[in-house]
């Protein structure tokens, strides 16, 4: 593996951890030299031969990377334009791409001499492919939670708790996500000397936005070798979800200096953006600081930060990692929000056409390429990140539809 | 020189250290804190910090946490704080009051603005917990403008580098977090703080406060033997949560709280 800032394409973030405006290390003094400790150790074992050869024997054995790049055919034909390849995230060991990120912190924590692992979760998948790589490297593991996503996500609660992790549940301000990230970092501040603080998200104070994409990066480096395989050439657009972003930089970090490829960042439009009840700070937010970096926010006129809505917990979030935010800012990507009628239905579409139930944070990548597809036409290519697969949401979806399962 | 530093001069003349009770703006209700603030100066209160409420206060325990909620419930935002400085102002000219809070309500009202409009309405320092000093050059800027004093936090894991680079763009006072952890937390080791502190002196002649684990007569006591203020938080916000229901009674129960903390720290000092 290549260090994704090597990679020609791009030099940010600054060495203060800076996209333009954007990201930096806003928190307590008392974080401060942790987290400079962990930028020195994670630069050092990123260029460690030793370090990369274990991580990918771990990617290859324990994930089961590479993941393939589908051509989705009957869905292709049925759309009536651009041709459409899935790069299968879903098929990723705990079915999601937040592993590819979590063995990686976990096996520099390891390398750190730290016994015990700490992580916020909010669709529970960063949750449990962290409580997994733990349960595999027999270090002690504790995943915060907001109560309300306990509620909403039952089954990988209790998937977390067979790995042997404690989940805890977090009744503070809107019981989601951002309190278990709060949550998460009291833990860490408090438990410094022996804690690793496992981020699942491209958010958060530096090194974790450009650490976390490091380690997602190979979605994308996969991605460009294999379409160029199948097809023969670099796509037309690329379309991921964003909640706080990791699998969308993923796909896009490998690609960004090629220019012809368009990327295209899916956030939760909830309600409706015009309903105020989303989660989409990059369409309707405006920057500012919170969870140790500068980016687009969910925010009221006194800097408050608000609760959000989605029918997806994993894009439940009123922030977003700060080099998308400097995507935006730059050009280079463009980001466009799908409401959570239009994700269920690109769930039902994916599952009836091809036979692969997508989850449901990714199902708004789906919805926003259906729109997509026809209006590029046949000519084209879209790769579309598949980020999780949709049996953690069964649930919430026969719930939504008056289904008693 | 400014209130905070003309303060800590007569203080340090008179051989007695600083009492710097912390609450939380507009808790239980807005009503209550300029009341409150005068109470505090009665029971010795040298400075005043005031808590500016966040949705996401990431570096404080449970007790502050739920006195931000309790605040935001009157939607208690930064113009509502400046104004009841000016009110507590009108009666009480020598007090400094610090405010305490978090970057995004400032970076969202813009930093001149706010430096502009607290130092109108009577505040003389800010310590935004999290805006460390690499960060913090336009802030710094905007506060010196208007004659606020930057405050600083130092842990217990700040090496000497950092002390340094610190006390290099804060005034006022440093004010050191005496335990690994969030507001309200684990108790402090007077030992180790006593360390600490000769490591920070050996980088400043500021003033240097201790905050975080004291929380009665016995520990504000022992902290003013080493330090030149002793900061209390949690252990008075937990009190006006017990009162929040009878928010009347709140500035005299804290007032006579802090006055037990003055009489501990004035009988240690003056032995």
């Amino acid at each position: 593996m290549q260090r994704a800032t090597e990679n020609d394409s791009t030099k940010l973030p600054d060495e203060r951890g800076h996209f333009g405006p954007y990201g930096g290390r806003f928190v307590s003094e008392t974080l401060m030299g942790p987290l400079e400790e962990l930028r020195e150790a994670y630069e050092r074992y990123i260029e460690d031969p030793e370090f990369q050869a274990e991580l990918d024997e771990d990617l290859q054995q324990f994930v089961g990377r590479p993941t393939p790049l589908y051509f989705a055919e009957r869905w292709t034909r049925k759309l009536g334009g651009a041709r459409i390849y899935l790069k299968r995230e879903d098929l990723n060991h705990t079915g999601a791409h937040k592993v590819n990120n979590t063995i990686g912190q976990a096996l520099l924590a390891k390398r750190m001499g730290k016994t015990r692992i700490i992580a916020e979760t909010g669709a529970g998948q960063h949750g449990v492919a962290t409580a997994t790589v733990a349960a595999r490297l027999g270090l002690e593991c504790v995943v915060y939670m907001g109560s309300e996503d306990i509620r909403r996500q039952a089954i990988n609660v209790y998937r977390m708790r067979l790995l042997g992790a404690r989940v805890v549940a977090v009744e503070s301000g809107s019981k989601t996500l951002k309190d278990a990230l709060n949550e998460a970092m009291r833990d860490w501040v408090t438990n410094i000397d022996d804690t690793f603080y496992i981020i699942g998200t491209v958010a958060g104070p530096h090194p974790y936005p450009a650490m976390v994409r490091d380690f997602q990066a190979i979605i994308g480096r996969e991605a460009r070798e294999q379409i160029q395989a199948q097809e023969g050439r670099l796509p037309d657009a690329l379309v991921a979800c964003v909640g706080g972003g990791s699998n969308a930089i993923g796909l896009f970090y490998p690609f960004i200096d090629d220019a012809s490829v368009a990327m295209y960042g899916v956030e939760a439009a909830g309600d409706g953006l015009e309903s105020g009840r989303h989660a989409a700070p990059l369409c309707a937010g405006r920057p500012g600081v919170l969870h140790g970096n500068r980016t687009y926010l969910m925010e009221d006129a006194d800097g408050q930060i608000i609760e959000t809505h989605s029918v997806s917990a994993g894009l439940d979030y009123p922030g977003v990692g700060p080099e998308h935010a400097w995507l935006k800012d730059s050009g280079r990507a463009n980001y466009v929000a799908i409401t959570d009628d239009e994700a269920l239905a690109a769930f039902h579409e994916l599952t009836l056409t091809e036979g692969i139930m997508p989850a449901l944070e990714s199902s708004h990548a789906l919805a926003y390429a259906m729109k997509l597809a026809p209006e590029l036409g046949p000519d084209k290519v879209i790769i579309v990140n598949l980020s999780g697969r949709g049996d953690k949401d069964i649930h919430t979806v026969a719930e939504r539809e008056g289904i008693t399962v | 020189m400014s209130r905070i530093a003309t303060r800590f001069a007569s203080l340090r003349e008179a051989g007695r250290k600083a009492l710097i009770p912390f609450v939380t703006a507009g808790d239980p209700n807005p009503e209550v804190t300029v009341p409150l603030m005068h109470a505090l100066v009665k029971g010795g209160a040298d400075i005043i910090e005031l808590g500016v409420p966040f949705s996401d206060p990431m570096a404080d325990g449970p007790v502050i946490q739920r006195a931000s909620e309790r605040a935001l419930m009157h939607h208690v935002n930064l113009k509502a704080v400046f104004d009841m400085v000016r009110r507590f102002r009108e009666d009480d000219a020598e007090t400094p009051v610090v405010l305490m809070g978090y970057l995004n309500p400032i970076e969202v009202m813009g930093y001149e603005v706010f430096a502009e409009a607290a130092a109108a309405a009577g505040v003389d320092g800010v310590l935004t917990v999290d805006l460390p000093p690499e960060e913090a050059d336009d802030f710094v800027t905007a506060a010196r403008r208007f004659d606020l004093d930057p405050i600083y936090l130092v842990a217990p894991n700040t090496g000497d580098a950092r002390i340094d680079r610190i006390a290099h763009v804060a005034s006022g006072f440093i004010y050191y977090v005496s335990v690994k952890g969030i507001t309200g937390a684990a108790n402090l080791d007077a030992a180790a703080v006593s360390d600490r502190l000769a490591a920070i002196r050996a980088h400043t002649d500021l003033p240097v406060g201790v905050g975080f684990g004291i929380k009665d007569g016995a520990t504000a006591a022992e902290v003013a033997k080493v330090a030149d203020a002793v900061i209390v938080g949690s252990a008075l916000v937990g009190r006006i949560e017990t009162l929040a229901d009878t928010p009347g009674r709140i500035p005299e129960a804290l007032g006579g709280f802090l006055a037990e903390l003055r009489g501990a720290m004035d009988e240690a000092t003056t032995k």
